[in-house]
């Protein structure tokens, strides 16, 4: 039988369905791959038993003819969602043995979809870098390499390292100011961040709740609407969940984008941007050109604000959501002199550099004096990027940027301001602010070997079109490059 | 590094810790409140931006906050709620002394 691994989630599922290979089997090669692919530390927990005798079930549910959308499929979870009975860490110390007695919105979907889960993937802690370095649980090494280990992006470095080595079929992902878009462009794959309130975030671990979404990292377009079209969907338990039915996205995959009017953001064209990257995005606005689309300039004048607005949004709600671990009714508790003491303790044990850095960031801005200076400024700083997009929807349907500023970098580079991190995520914290999806599709090799992707913004609610423009930019491409398998 | 107009001092940092129940050594206070004042001085730029008469974003997806019964719809888990505590004694959390 030929290497099951190198399947695509679509392809898996109608071989499964033709009769060519069960569940079972196709489970099987993934732990293996799983196993041999250890040293890319792309798990936090496996649950190969769980995984086999849940393929075993699922070959016995297609047998009584009940086939649900992931039927069958070996996929892994960033360790960001709560799964019942299985240990959930937010890439943290301080929730230590954490498991859940419940399961979250997005999980659950899938598995009543007929997911079989492979484990828990790593991610930066709380879903905080762009490296996947501030794990507690270790760095997530890039398949892709040049001489050195490189990062694979963050926070879903996990999910994007474990995609891109062919060790699952694909995986959950969030995205909070990027986490979902950069690691896919880092590592070859595709990332789709849908809409604000088309996924549940009710079972997520809450990192900044105007923000966080969930999404898929696949191997391809086609395969990131088959995952996405499981995870979304109305939920009750989530006050901001987005109360409207799940279209046919793998419907959309292939139309014509024939008329489409891409619009192209010169404020994306930033000072130090590397010259394959501009070549790539050049590349790319040629490639839609030449698949029928017209293509427009636009502005977006309030781009350079985004990732300062970002950066006082999100640690605010982070040091509020955060608030909950004490120490006291789940994880880790550090005894100290007294209640205050035992407080402190247990969140400088528990919680790492970053965090506890965007946590006092939050606390800052959002205390007396400075809330209006900071956190209202912010927020109305968001408003104006919204208005930017509004503005930029009279004249183009679709958007079209690099995703990343940098294809993958090496693991332990010296980063000396925080700052320099965070601009990692300078052309995907805009639709993060103002709710948009927007999905990296992997265009094109660097010179020295390394993947790199380019990004497609669409209107609230219209991911249909963002899989139109993202498959067509996906065969204009024709990304066929994958890692040597050095890990083996 | 950048300096912020309104700065932060290994003080502020201190009060900053408190408030977040998070433990400072002391002499962390100062490379800190550097660290602080790189991101604080970056995020300054957004006072050029000209908000007079702007609304803040309360919701990135534009819709009413839903309505729901107001009746019990889950519960009954005290074992389950106990199950991660990191101490629990018959039913109830034990928590350290917190009045004298």
């Amino acid at each position: 039988m030929s290497d099951l691994t190198k399947m695509t989630l679509s392809g898996a599922l109608d071989g499964m369905a033709k009769g060519d290979f069960s569940s079972e089997e196709l489970t099987k090669a993934h732990i293996d791959a799983c196993m041999d692919g250890a040293d890319l530390n792309a798990f936090i927990t496996t649950t190969f038993e769980q995984a086999i005798e849940g393929a075993k079930a699922s070959d016995a549910r297609r047998a009584s003819g009940t086939v649900g959308k992931l039927e069958g499929a070996p996929l892994a979870i960033k360790d960001l969602f709560c799964t019942e009975g299985v240990k959930t860490t937010a890439g943290s110390k301080i929730l230590g043995d954490f498991t859940p007695t419940y399961e979250s919105t997005v999980t659950a979907n899938m598995k009543a979809d007929g997911m079989v889960m492979l484990g828990k993937l790593n991610l930066d802690e709380f879903a905080m870098g762009s490296s996947n370095e501030t794990s507690a649980f270790g760095p997530v090494i890039n398949p892709w390499r040049n001489d050195v280990d490189l990062v694979p992006g963050g926070s879903s470095g996990g999910s994007a390292s474990a995609v891109a080595a062919d060790l699952c079929l694909g995986a959950t992902a969030t995205d909070t100011g990027g986490s979902i878009r950069q690691p896919a462009s880092l590592t070859g794959t595709v990332g789709i961040k849908p809409t604000y309130g088309r996924c549940s975030r009710w079972g997520t671990v809450a990192f900044a709740s105007s923000l966080d979404q969930a999404g898929p990292i696949a191997k391809t377009v086609k395969d990131s609407a088959i995952l996405l079209e499981s995870m979304a969907g109305y939920d009750p338990k989530d006050s901001t969940s987005i109360n409207a039915d799940v279209p046919d996205w793998v419907g959309a995959c292939g139309q014509s984008v024939k008329g489409l009017r891409i619009g192209i953001p010169k404020e994306y064209q930033i000072d130090g941007m590397p010259a394959d990257i501009q070549a790539l995005w050049d590349q790319g606005i040629e490639w839609m050109k030449a698949a029928g689309a017209e293509i427009v300039p636009i502005s977006l004048p309030h781009t350079k604000y985004a990732l300062p607005a970002y950066y006082v949004v999100a640690p605010a709600e982070a040091s509020s959501n955060l608030a909950r671990y004490d120490g006291m009714r789940y994880g880790l508790r550090v005894d100290g002199k007294d209640l205050a003491d035992t407080y402190e303790r247990t969140r400088t044990e528990g919680f790492g550099d970053e965090v506890r850095r965007r946590i006092m960031i939050g606390t800052y801005v959002l205390s007396a004096g400075y809330y209006d200076a900071y956190y209202l400024r912010a927020q109305k700083v968001r408003t104006r990027i919204v208005q930017d997009f509004e503005n930029a929807w009279e004249t183009c349907d679709a958007i079209l940027t690099p995703t990343a500023p940098s294809a993958a970098f090496a693991v332990g580079r010296k980063v000396s301001d925080p700052v320099q991190m965070y601009l990692n995520d300078i052309f995907t914290v805009t639709t993060n602010l103002a709710g948009l999806p927007g999905i990296s599709v992997p265009a094109g090799l660097d010179k020295s070997g390394l993947p790199l992707g380019l990004q497609i913004i669409g209107r609230a609610m219209d991911e249909a079109t963002v899989f139109k423009a993202a498959s067509a930019l996906e065969d204009a491409a024709g990304f066929t490059a994958k890692p040597e398998a050095w890990w083996k | 590094m950048a300096q912020p107009q309104n700065g932060v001092s290994a003080e502020d940092v201190k009060k900053i810790a408190r408030l977040s129940r998070l433990h400072v050594e002391e002499d962390r206070l100062a490379p800190i409140a550097e660290d602080l004042n790189g991101i604080l001085a970056w995020i300054e730029q957004l006072g050029e931006v000209d908000v007079e008469g702007v609304e803040p974003m309360t919701s990135a997806v534009d819709m009413a906050a839903p309505m729901r019964t107001d009746k019990v719809t889950d519960g009954g888990k005290r074992d389950e709620i106990l199950k991660n505590a990191p101490k629990a004694d018959d039913g109830f959390f034990v928590v350290p002394r917190s009045v004298e």
